[in-house]
């Protein structure tokens, strides 16, 4: 055989690979942490599991875990493009230049990125109201602490975590006038060892309630040993650790959106759009608050998410004062999504918070 | 700021399991430095420990037999360096590197199906009156018992090397492997010997990390531990005192960042998240800046082959 006929046969071989690939719609996931982390990431898998389920032989599906923000990002992206995905989800902050970039790059190929803002022609970007969800975690930790301090582990300082403080720190004020909140930034998504290093620390300064905006059960486990301590699940149920210390959780469900963002690419539909969907959408959801909460206190953090739910409760309504006692919302007032003091770009913390945003 | 709310006894307790791992790692590698050998595989047999020790302890139910794998499993890596570098002669610093970045790699392979489960409980001291003095109760007698098993391992390493033949021995190896030879003793043996020492040190550190301080398993957890560890037998000039200052104060750093972060002191984030690092580098350039101090104390065969026919 000599090297003509070699290479004419790999062409043909390839041609015809590619024409069977065609037939099914290639759906590319990004995750920043582990599929088995047991919080953020393994929601999101959830989600992909469930096109796989939904479509079956049509759809194909691939996904790369513990892919680092930042440049790696877009070598990933890259990558699964070259490979000839169609739909590709990248499901975190971080994500957001890089997504752009490689978008620039495959105009062909769709792009959804989770809990960003910078859209473009073949980029959509989604996103949960997660903050809803904080509010009902301040209403049950308020009731429950008898230290009065609430610690906080902070991933990043972006607008999304900041909102989840302002909105747990209110709702817990509204139910227990002496709260105090201690937050400490972990500086990262998914780290067990530095997660459960900042759980202890707060529980050594007296935090009975630990919330979380990062993805391990490491907080969890730190609380469990602990002893006295509660604490809620973060983007997956985290039912493991019920019904104490986890006494609660909010859940991020992403399924239903994986599915319709799916079948608009297979069916030609799919136009950019932003997406901000809360728990009336189905999108997040309240955990099952376990038995350690007493039932009046279970009650009306129920009343809270289905009116929150139904939309006759806004999370940030007024009146509200930034941290610096200017006005940010008069009484009545709810908060608009964008815009200035939007939500979208919320850095700022609200009145009766200690310490400052990092920059 | 409220720094009243640090309370110095929860604090030093804490930063006392927070050592934990780099003081097994780095009494273990003093050894192997002792003995003439530099092994800059720590962090790869630290990580190969915690993952084999957890995942012998989820297998097993059983802590004690995770921790035992654990040093099993360090001590098995330790010998691919063993072979390389006293039989096959390989570059001791190119041969840790590479067990380094092997470790991580098969760590992380071993580990795919453990991500995000719970190990078992490992056991407490609690003694029913001493564990409940106020101060001294919680600083000292309650902690896990890795805690104190390090601690035993520190006195026992200084014991063995200042008042034991054995001891004698490997420094004679470690200062001059030639001299060490040409009076019986087997050079190659006593280091390999004392590699192995340090494997299991290492991985018992990785151990205590997966199974006692986090506790789980998560790809890369050692985040550069072993480095530290390797810094702190430098800092401590090569003695086992003083790896448990060293150890000790690297522990202290990371732990009082969290607490002062905890405690509302506006310094930035970044600045206490980088001390620990920083403290190693200035440590290591006091010690060198005293050059002939730290090289009287650093054995003379230190990195060096040996090879019986020359």
């Amino acid at each position: 055989m000599n090297m003509k006929t070699i290479l004419a046969s790999a062409a043909l071989v390839m041609t015809a690979a590619t024409g069977a690939l065609a037939e099914k719609t290639k759906v590319g996931f990004v995750y920043v942490g582990p599929v088995g982390d047991g919080g953020w990431t393994y929601e999101h898998d959830q989600g992909r599991k469930a096109v796989v389920e939904a479509f079956g032989d049509k759809v194909e599906t691939i996904y790369v875990e513990n892919v680092p923000e930042g440049p790696d990002a877009e070598r990933v992206m890259t990558d699964m493009a070259l490979k000839g995905a169609d739909l590709i989800f990248t499901t975190s902050f971080g994500y957001m230049d890089p997504t752009i970039n490689v978008a620039t790059k495959f105009p062909n190929v769709k792009f959804e990125h989770a809990t960003g803002y910078k859209q473009a022609d073949n980029v959509s970007v989604y996103s949960a109201r997660f903050y809803e969800g904080r509010a009902v975690q301040g209403h049950i930790a308020g009731h429950m602490t008898k230290s009065n301090i609430i610690g906080y582990i902070g991933s990043f300082p972006i607008p999304e975590v900041i909102r989840g403080i302002n909105s747990a720190y209110i709702h817990a004020k509204a139910v227990n006038p002496d709260v105090q909140f201690k937050i400490v930034w972990a500086y990262t998504w998914f780290d067990p060892t530095k997660e459960a290093d900042a759980a202890k620390v707060l529980i050594e300064q007296g935090a009975d309630v630990v919330l979380q905006h990062t993805d391990s059960t490491a907080p969890q486990a730190a609380a469990q040993a602990a002893g006295n301590v509660i604490t809620f699940g973060q983007a997956s149920d985290m039912a493991a650790y019920g019904p104490m210390p986890r006494v609660s959780s909010i859940i991020d469900d992403w399924a239903p959106y994986y599915i319709a963002r799916t079948k608009a690419v297979m069916d030609g539909t799919w136009t950019s759009t932003s997406t901000w969907d809360g728990i009336g959408a189905g999108m997040g959801g309240i955990g099952k608050i376990s038995s350690a909460v007493p039932a009046d206190i279970k009650a009306s953090a129920e009343a809270l998410r289905d009116s929150l739910a139904n939309g006759s409760y806004h999370a940030f309504t007024g009146p509200l004062n930034k941290q610096d006692g200017s006005t940010w919302l008069a009484a009545d007032e709810t908060a608009s999504d964008y815009g200035d003091g939007g939500l979208a770009g919320m850095n700022f913390y609200l009145e009766g918070i200690e310490g400052d945003v990092p920059n | 700021m409220d720094l009243s709310s640090i309370s110095p006894t929860l604090l030093v307790a804490s930063l006392m399991v927070a050592a934990t791992p780099i003081l097994l790692a780095a009494i273990g590698e003093l050894v192997v430095e002792k003995s003439g050998v530099l092994n800059l595989g720590v962090e790869g047999m630290m990580i190969i420990g915690a993952i084999a020790g957890f995942a012998a302890a989820v297998g097993t139910g059983s802590p004690i037999i995770g921790f035992l794998c654990a040093a099993l499993g360090g001590a098995a890596l330790s010998l691919i360096f063993a072979l390389l570098t006293q039989f096959f002669l390989s570059n001791q610093v190119a041969t840790g590197l590479a067990l380094t970045l092997f470790g991580l790699g098969l760590s992380a392979l071993m580990g795919q199906s453990y991500i995000g489960i719970k190990p078992p409980a490992s056991t407490k001291l609690d003694l029913p009156v001493i564990s409940d003095i106020p101060i001294l109760g919680p600083v000292l007698f309650s902690h896990d018992v890795s805690v104190y098993v390090a601690l035993a391992l520190v006195a026992e390493v200084w014991w063995f090397l200042k008042y034991t033949r054995g001891g004698l021995i490997l420094r004679a190896v470690g200062e001059s492997h030639d001299a060490a030879h040409a009076l019986g003793y087997k050079v190659v043996k006593v280091r390999i010997m004392a590699i192995m020492f340090g494997g299991a040190c290492a991985g018992l550190g990785g151990a205590a990390l997966s199974l006692v301080r986090v506790p789980q398993w998560t790809e890369g957890m050692t985040a550069g531990a072993g480095w530290i560890a390797l810094a702190i037998v430098v800092f401590a000039s090569w003695k086992p005192a003083r790896v448990l200052l060293g150890a000790y104060l690297f522990g202290g750093v990371a732990v009082l960042q969290l607490n002062l972060q905890a405690a509302g002191v506006s310094i930035p984030v970044e600045y206490l998240s980088m001390s620990p690092y920083l403290i190693t580098i200035i440590v290591l350039v006091v010690m060198s800046a005293h050059r002939n101090k730290a090289a009287l104390n650093a054995p003379a065969a230190l990195g060096r082959a040996f090879h019986a026919s020359r």
